[in-house]
């Protein structure tokens, strides 16, 4: 197993992690956290393939996971704005409880 | 090597005589971990002293002595506090969260330690010389903000609550300007390293050193780092999180003994740090202020300038009023912002125009002009009246 | 600085691991946020050991400094705090799981087959953050504007999404009288 396999296998099980948190709880809060970390598992596959690829001085892995982050910062901030702005609407934040457009 | 050479590096022989004992491969290893020691030391000792002197100095500006009991002008007040801190029974409050609450003043004592690595202390004396010094400096100060609200809601307590969310969010706010304000200093250094930003500050003209706060942009920095500094640090004026007189104390209600010591400790070694970055960004570092001064140690310029800038932090806290929350937020967004940016265009217009008067004269009405502007501005809506005073009898 | 798979590589991606899986797990939400602080911390230990430092300071600067703070906030302000009145997990959890390991499965199946055994271990690339800078002004200088505009964009987006109602009635009558 060479390092890369780690690395890369580490950035899956995190991956995996942040896709059962999001599909599996009922907090809208909690969601947004298993986006969060399935985007930072992303970021890891970038910098390790970054690292252990043929060509590092052309910097692409690491400015691809620069600009993932900071994307990533900006879908979180309008993310949880959208879950303060429903809270406030129907003082809740359980997704099984949000079923207006069902039917 | 000259007698003042050898005054200068004695810390850095110091280090290499001990770690000449050990083997070759764990060399760097003892190197750093003596290094760790030193500044795990030499700073909290600064700290006791510092409680002492900004006892005694509140004190004095408020027309009363400070501690004199310990010692001999009091100056053994610290060794009673630490007493009495480690021997305070340790109170938990029954619905508290309780690994929450224990870990907030670890978090924070760590985060505060791990900045103090990026400082030159002195020649050749700085612990982890990093490409990206300035930005791990940042990176770690804004960890401390998690252990200030870790502490605020683990204590089940609304007052800690309150408090913690206006340190958080004053906090968050000054973020701003001081990176904005010490991008300047990189944009002209074109370093993030903080060993390279005090050598491109070690040259003299004649005598005077080349500081980058006797630059115009470089001064306007310098005075929006520090008010962004000691917002930062929730020191007063900006202290309305741990308002004595508010919020009982703030975000630390609950926290009593040992805790409450590494807080304090923490707030105090916070300052510290954030005081030895401006002294590097801006004051030159361990450089010396006059060319004819060089023979004196550059670690000891360090400490004086570092001396200096707290006796002016509590040179303030004496003076200054408290600033209410959306005084301190209007600051931040309204004023500081526009003219950390504006500071940006005047360093980038300086570096382009060559060398000589003009380039002095352009970059200091540029900036005193938005000052006066963006203050007018400001104050539109705000009928003040004519100062008044009213004199003790 | 990696040099095969080490106690120290082994270590973080424990605490990477551990923190995800708590932050999976627990009830408390403050408490999940807070892990996944730890996780945050984690990722960014790893990546200095891939020696992209800019990235993993960027990390911690961006991710622990400003993401986990806003989850933080948001967790207050939707009183997520206190008691909650509903279970935790899903009805459809197990469901749910299942297809997660399934994710983890194929993704696990994917590496380990498909790339070279036994590759070798490349030198340390010199990235220096003037080489990033200069990157950055080059040949990335489209991205970074448009990653300028879309924070700005996201900003005020935030900020008025999140407004509350009666302010934002009134901003828009004050626009719309003049």
């Amino acid at each position: 197993m060479t390092p890369l396999v780690a690395f890369l296998i580490v950035a899956a099980m995190v991956f995996a992690i942040g896709l059962a948190i999001a599909l599996t709880r009922r907090n809208a809060i909690l969601v947004l956290i298993g986006i969060e970390l399935m985007l930072n598992a992303a970021n890891l596959n970038l910098i390790a393939f970054w690292r252990f690829g043929s060509k590092p001085e052309a910097l692409t892995g690491m400015m691809f996971a620069i600009f993932s982050i900071a994307v990533a910062a900006a879908e979180a901030a309008v993310g949880l704005g959208l879950v303060i702005a429903y809270h406030r609407h129907s003082r809740t934040t359980d997704l099984e409880a949000m079923t207006r457009m069902k039917g | 090597m000259s007698f003042v050479t050898t005054l200068d590096q004695i810390f850095v022989l110091l280090q290499r005589w001990i770690a000449g004992f050990f083997p070759l491969w764990l060399q760097p290893a003892v190197g750093t971990i003596l290094g760790v020691v030193a500044i795990v030391a030499a700073f909290p000792g600064i700290f006791a002293l510092t409680t002492v002197l900004e006892r005694k100095g509140l004190g004095r500006i408020q027309n009363r002595l400070g501690p004199n009991r310990v010692g001999p002008l009091g100056i053994l007040q610290p060794v009673a506090d630490g007493i009495k801190s480690l021997t305070k029974e340790d109170i938990v409050p029954l619905s508290a969260d309780a690994v929450v609450h224990f870990l907030a003043p670890v978090v924070l004592v760590i985060a505060v330690f791990l900045g103090f690595a990026v400082l030159p202390i002195g020649r050749n004396m700085v612990l982890a010389d990093m490409d990206s010094g300035l930005l791990f400096f940042f990176a770690i100060g804004a960890s401390t903000e998690l252990s200030i609200f870790m502490a605020g809601w683990s204590s089940r307590n609304k007052y800690s609550l309150l408090g913690a969310m206006r340190a958080v969010a004053q906090m968050i706010s000054y973020e701003v300007p001081l990176l904005l304000s010490s991008v300047v200093v990189v944009m002209i250094t074109g370093s993030l390293s903080t060993v390279k930003i005090v050598e491109a500050q070690s040259g003299f003209t004649g005598v005077f050193p080349h500081w980058y706060v006797f630059t115009p942009w470089g001064f306007a920095g310098f005075v929006l780092f520090t008010i962004a500094a000691l917002a930062e640090t929730n020191r007063s004026p900006f202290d309305l999180p741990e308002g004595e007189s508010e919020l009982v104390a703030g975000y630390f209600t609950e926290y009593s003994g040992f805790k409450f010591a590494l807080f304090f400790l923490g707030e105090y070694l916070g300052m510290f740090s954030i005081a030895g970055f401006a002294i590097t960004l801006f004051l030159g570092g361990w450089g010396a202020p006059l060319s004819v001064l060089g023979f004196v140690p550059s670690w000891a310029w360090f400490f004086v300038k570092l001396f200096g800038a707290v006796v002016f932090f509590i040179w303030l806290r004496g003076t200054l009023p408290r600033l209410r929350q959306d005084q301190l937020m209007n600051f931040a967004w309204k004023f500081m912002l526009p003219m950390a940016l504006l500071n940006l265009l005047v360093a980038g217009a300086w570096r382009f125009m060559g060398e000589g008067w003009l380039r002095w004269v352009i970059s200091s009405a540029v900036l005193l002009l938005a000052y006066v502007g963006l203050g007018r501005v400001l104050m539109r809506n705000q009928h003040l009246g004519a100062r008044s005073y009213r004199y003790a009898e | 600085m990696i040099s095969g798979i080490g106690i120290v590589f082994l270590l973080t991606a424990a605490l990477t691991v551990a923190g995800a899986l708590a932050a999976a797990l627990l009830r408390n939400l403050v408490h999940c946020a807070l892990s996944l602080t730890v996780t945050f911390a984690g990722l960014a230990l790893l990546y200095l050991q891939l020696d992209a430092q800019f990235a993993g300071f960027a990390q911690i600067l961006v991710y622990i400094g400003a993401v986990a703070i806003l989850v933080v906030f948001a967790i207050l302000l939707t009183r997520g705090a206190g008691v909650q009145e509903y279970r935790s997990y899903g009805s459809r959890w197990f469901g749910s799981l299942v297809i997660a390991a399934a994710v983890f499965a194929l993704l696990t199946w994917a590496v380990v087959k498909s790339l070279p055994a036994g590759g070798a271990i490349a030198q340390t690339p010199s990235v220096t953050v003037q080489s990033i800078g200069a990157a950055l002004m080059s040949g990335y200088v489209l991205p970074l504007e448009i990653v300028a505009v879309l924070l700005t964009v996201a900003l005020v987006g935030a900020v008025i999404v999140a407004m509350p109602e009666n302010k934002a009635k009134a901003i828009v009558e004050k626009e719309g009288g003049q």
